[in-house]
């Protein structure tokens, strides 16, 4: 599929449909029969307890778990599963939750690798390191400064990345997801373990992706207020079912929500 | 100059290079390690197997004659009488991104994400099934490599050095083998522009981006299985320069594929994820053996010091730094 089929997508339309995912890794079940759509544009959440389910979603989205059943529908088309090149290449970009970055690379270089797909030089051309080869990197890297103007990350362009406070980290990783010029973001957890401070950052990073450059943001976040702020839609996971789907007003008043949240009140 | 410190400095001088060689191979080793998590124990049998290869491609061997001819009662042995060592070479550069290719179809592909016992276990038999593919495919008899490296003592070393010992002293001139010289060289092209490679171009950084993290260069949209493809070709293509030059100083002979236990206390000292590392680990590998070879073996009168003292220095440096010079450092978290 080509990246201008879903970039033909209005806004507004969905572009991720999840048609009753089911996944098992043997016996223990981390989802079953979940459905629920994402809509291009907006900022949707998955929320729910610890082991609900949220990043094992995320990875059926990019393809690293591949569903027992169920399907999911991409840009109009069904599929069984995904592939993660397949998803890199229609523009789908993620972050994960315990950070993966290239840790042994620079700030600089680690955005860079956010880049590769765009990148057309071929192996031998790229070995005489010539002419053509130079201009390409020369218009990619200037691509990533914008990133890291953007993300505030001038500072520490050239410091391995290994080194790096945790806060920092993750902004660098959300800066390489955002040098993908991705579609559809995908975040497991952006905000875990920021202080306040660090949090509103990361709010307004998101934020701003979404309104200024319209990507479709889907993020798993265990902080409530900063959920409630950001998202347009939340879908609510619990024992890898799905128990509430709407508005963040919706979602606060929903009962089955509040009682796996809070305990269920003999 | 006296005659001690002259000869000391000739043994230095050939420890070190005869080291390179060692590097020559290990760096095939951290390469893959670096990107697969994989130790190729078949490293060796790469170097012989394309060592192998040039050979037949020069000479103008029918693959797998002896077969064809036992079986169909056929005559051939050579297709054309020679070839020019350069188109040797590049058939046989070609040979081996095809064999990476097909390791990569056959037998990665099917073991992603297994233990890496496993796939260990995997290359000691690719390494055995490649080194009686080998031996179909060319023969077993030992061969002469000649690709027109120079080898053989410095005719001018000796002349000069004569000059330089303390007058009256008996003093023949320093050995010093111009094929080693060669390879010092080349080794150093090759590092330098892997290096260089790696460090500017986008391949690179994939390269790079799969050696640190899987999933993350997974999830910029990098194909692991092409990676793999081009390490592996990589890695053929340097076991192919230290197949020739460990086939030019000693024939192309079946046992040359245990070069690859050689590379393992390199490895050991420099640590099997760092390229910097096997070269400074090939360098002292090389130097310790000899000085113990000629100091350690005079002064107790025992000989063939050099086949072990590699794995003795690897030994100790288990003890106290096990993760190599420039290894990753080891840290268990509880």
């Amino acid at each position: 599929m080509s990246l201008d089929k879903i970039q033909s997508i209005p806004y507004g339309k969905e572009i991720i449909k999840i048609k009753n995912i089911s996944l098992a890794f043997g016996g223990v079940k981390a989802l079953t029969n979940v459905s629920f759509e994402v809509k291009k544009g907006e900022v949707f959440a998955i929320i729910g307890p610890n082991g609900a389910g949220k990043s094992s979603m995320l990875n059926v989205i990019n393809g690293f778990y591949k569903p027992t059943s169920g399907q999911i529908n991409f840009a109009g088309e069904d599929r069984k599963e995904m592939i993660p090149e397949f998803a890199a290449k229609s523009g789908i970009a993620r972050t994960f939750q315990n950070i993966a970055l290239f840790k042994g690379m620079s700030t600089l270089d680690n955005l860079m690798t956010g880049r590769l797909l765009k990148q057309k030089q071929n192996f031998l051309m790229q070995a005489l390191y010539f002419g053509p080869v130079q201009k390409e990197e020369a218009y990619h890297r200037d691509k990533v400064e914008r990133v890291i103007d953007f993300l505030d990350l001038q500072a520490i362009r050239r410091t391995p990345v290994g080194s790096l406070p945790y806060g920092l980290q993750k902004r660098v990783e959300l800066g390489r997801a955002l040098a993908m010029e991705p579609e559809i973001l995908l975040l497991d957890e952006p905000m875990a373990g920021m202080n306040v401070e660090e949090k509103q950052d990361m709010s307004r990073f998101v934020l701003t992706a979404n309104d200024e450059f319209k990507t479709t943001i889907v993020l798993i976040e265990h902080d409530m207020s900063v959920v409630m702020d950001i998202s347009d839609r939340i879908v609510v996971l619990d024992y890898g079912k799905k128990i509430g789907e709407g508005k963040p007003s919706e979602i606060l008043k929903n009962k089955a929500v509040i009682d796996a949240y809070l305990g269920v009140a003999d | 100059m006296s005659v001690e410190l002259l000869n000391f400095i000739e043994t230095v001088i050939n420890g070190l290079m005869s080291g390179i060689m060692y590097s020559l191979v290990a760096l095939g080793f951290v390469l893959i390690f670096k990107a697969s998590g994989v130790f190729n124990f078949a490293q060796g049998v790469f170097a012989l197997f394309a060592a192998l290869t040039l050979v037949g491609f020069q000479t103008g061997q029918v693959p797998f004659s002896h077969l064809i001819n036992e079986l169909f009662g056929t005559n051939f042995h050579n297709w054309y009488p020679s070839l020019h060592s350069f188109f040797a070479i590049i058939l046989t550069i070609i040979t081996m991104i095809v064999l990476a290719w097909l390791i990569e179809k056959l037998v990665l592909k099917h073991l992603v994400n297994q233990e890496p016992i496993i796939l260990f276990m995997a290359t000691i038999g690719l390494a055995f099934v490649l080194e009686g593919v080998g031996d179909l495919m060319w023969g077993s008899d030992v061969k002469v490599l000649d690709v027109g490296i120079p080898s053989g003592g410095s005719e001018w070393l000796e002349k000069t050095t004569i000059g330089w010992a303390s007058e009256g002293s008996e003093y023949y001139g320093m050995y010093i083998d111009v094929l080693n010289v060669w390879a010092t060289i080349i080794a150093v092209i090759l590092v330098t522009a892997l290096a260089l490679f790696s460090q500017y171009t986008k391949t690179g950084r994939a390269l790079r981006a799969v050696a640190d993290d899987h999933q993350a260069a997974l999830s910029v949209g990098i194909s692991l299985r092409s990676i793999w493809v081009l390490v592996w070709a990589i890695s053929g293509f340097i076991a192919m320069v230290a197949g020739i030059m460990w086939g030019t100083e000693s024939g192309v002979q079946f046992s040359l594929s245990l070069i690859a236990l050689k590379a393992l206390p390199v490895l050991i000292l420099g640590g099997f994820t760092s390229i910097p590392g096997a070269i400074i680990g090939g360098l002292l590998i090389g130097l310790g053996e000899k000085l113990a070879e000629i100091y350690i073996g005079g002064l107790l009168d025992i000989g063939a010091i050099e086949n072990w003292f590699a794995y003795f220095m690897a030994l100790v440096f288990l003890l106290f730094r096990p993760q190599g010079l420039f290894g990753d450092k080891i840290i268990e978290r509880v």
